[in-house]
């Protein structure tokens, strides 16, 4: 049996049927308890005080952000290739999700970065390729809005994620020559050269692992209220049609 | 596929459209920066590369829906994709249409807009040639994106919503040649950027282009 089966709507509502709870209780375990431990029993920072606590919605929220685009291509090409409906909609689903984390990510850092830098918002490099991901989400849901037919719809948005994500990818590298920044680089790193306190360094990962179950929480829901839509859709026309 | 791209042109030409609109629009956009911003000849100096970049963009924005619309509307483009020239071939021949009739007419008149903003002299040159060599890319880009959109009705705004963000990196490329050029730092490694995201464009759209066709003609 190969993973392609849960292609099918059927399986795959069946199996995301069963999966889901699991998912929802976890991610929300995880996520109370990541947020807990990093707001109430993390040491202060020397120089940002409780401040740096905002590091816990703010580091998985950017991530999330990120990855989201990057599931949102790996569906779009299985869908271009394989023409598994439920990877189209499964990329359509995941959409609003990235867009919401970008949305976090830029105001905790707004709020982080008044205290620290003394600016809600600054032209640096890093805060505006966030800002260029925020539009390039906006015109990938439009576009989705904007076509009436259904597969249309897909092949469109999948053609513009494949050619957005060069985009954006060069975009992301342009304003590194545009400008010299504020934001600091990478907080986290497998190779420990630079890093973030092992006190921070443990909750944080907690509440890495909450969003990326949270976003498969989500991605799944909408997922499936999409494929029940259609159904209703598809229903309700049958009917016309018959009556 | 010759005879196609002239017919694009003359069409653009024709329609008495095209062409001068977008250098009119060109010029407009110029205009209200003094008015936006005040006749302070040292910000519109500084400014300057920034704003003719901006606004050379938004010029060409504005015949991109053209160039599918119409031939979409009336069939033109299903009787040209049923043609044996492939749908690569018609989308890059287009392209090469948008930017003979914006592109370049925009390249002639930005050095006398330039004058107007009181670009610093050693700017000009890398303000022609930046704009020579970037608006084939946004030209390209644009064909993209107007395909994608030319089945949708009325979608001049979807298409800006598009569009406007694939033009980030040739904007940022573009724009920091002239600026480069005109606080004597070397504005080479900027125009080789250019150089590339507009190889890069040429070769490259006309496939995505063909891909969003495809499918709004089936």
């Amino acid at each position: 049996m190969s993973l392609w089966e849960y292609a099918n709507p059927v399986k795959f509502m069946a199996l995301s049927g069963r999966v889901l709870p699991v998912l929802t209780i976890m991610s929300a375990v995880l996520l109370v308890a990541g947020l807990i431990w990093g707001f109430f029993f993390t040491p202060d920072d020397y120089k940002q005080g409780s401040t740096v606590k905002i590091i816990f919605l703010h580091v998985p929220a950017a991530m999330m952000a990120i990855n989201a685009w990057v599931m949102m291509l790996v569906a779009s090409l299985i869908w271009l290739i394989r023409r598994h409906h439920v990877s189209a909609l499964a990329a359509k689903a995941a959409a609003p999700i990235g867009i919401t984390m970008t949305l976090i990510a830029i105001a905790t850092g707004a709020i982080w970065g008044k205290p620290t830098w003394g600016t809600y918002w600054e032209w640096d490099p890093r805060l505006t390729a966030f800002m260029i991901l925020l539009v390039f989400y906006l015109g990938y849901i439009a576009l989705w809005e904007a076509i009436e037919d259904k597969d249309t719809a897909a092949d469109l948005t999948s053609i513009l994620c494949m050619v957005g994500s060069v985009f954006a990818l060069l975009s992301r590298y342009a304003v590194n020559f545009w400008s010299q920044g504020l934001h600091q680089g990478a907080s986290l790193s497998l190779d420990k050269e630079q890093h973030v306190d092992n006190a921070f360094y443990f909750p944080l990962l907690v509440c890495i692992g909450a969003f990326i179950l949270l976003f498969f929480t989500l991605v799944l829901l909408r997922t499936r209220t999409e494929i029940r839509l259609r159904r209703a859709v598809a229903l309700a026309n049958r009917r016309n049609s018959h009556g | 596929m010759k005879s196609l791209f002239l017919r694009d042109i003359k069409l653009a030409f024709r329609s008495g459209g095209g062409f001068g609109l977008t250098l009119a629009f060109f010029l407009i956009v110029i205009l209200f920066v003094p008015l936006g911003v005040g006749a302070d000849n040292a910000i519109l100096a500084r400014i300057a590369p920034g704003i003719l970049w901006i606004g050379a963009i938004l010029s060409c924005l504005l015949s991109l829906d053209r160039i599918f619309q119409l031939d979409f509307e009336d069939g033109t483009l299903e009787a040209l994709a049923t043609s044996p020239l492939p749908l690569e071939s018609i989308a890059a021949s287009k392209a090469a249409a948008h930017w003979i009739t914006t592109g370049l007419p925009l390249t002639i008149i930005a050095p006398l807009l330039a004058y107007l903003l009181q670009l610093p002299y050693a700017g000009y040159f890398w303000l022609i040639s930046s704009l020579l060599i970037g608006t084939p890319a946004l030209s390209f880009i644009g064909t993209f994106a107007a395909a994608v959109t030319v089945g949708v009705k009325r979608g001049g705004l979807l298409l800006s919503l598009l569009v406007l963000p694939l033009y980030i990196p040739t904007l940022i490329f573009g724009a920091q040649t002239v600026i480069r050029a005109t606080i004597s730092l070397n504005p080479m490694p900027a125009l080789l950027l250019t150089v590339g995201i507009s190889l890069f464009s040429i070769a490259l759209m006309p496939f995505a282009c063909a891909l969003a066709l495809k499918v709004n003609l089936k």
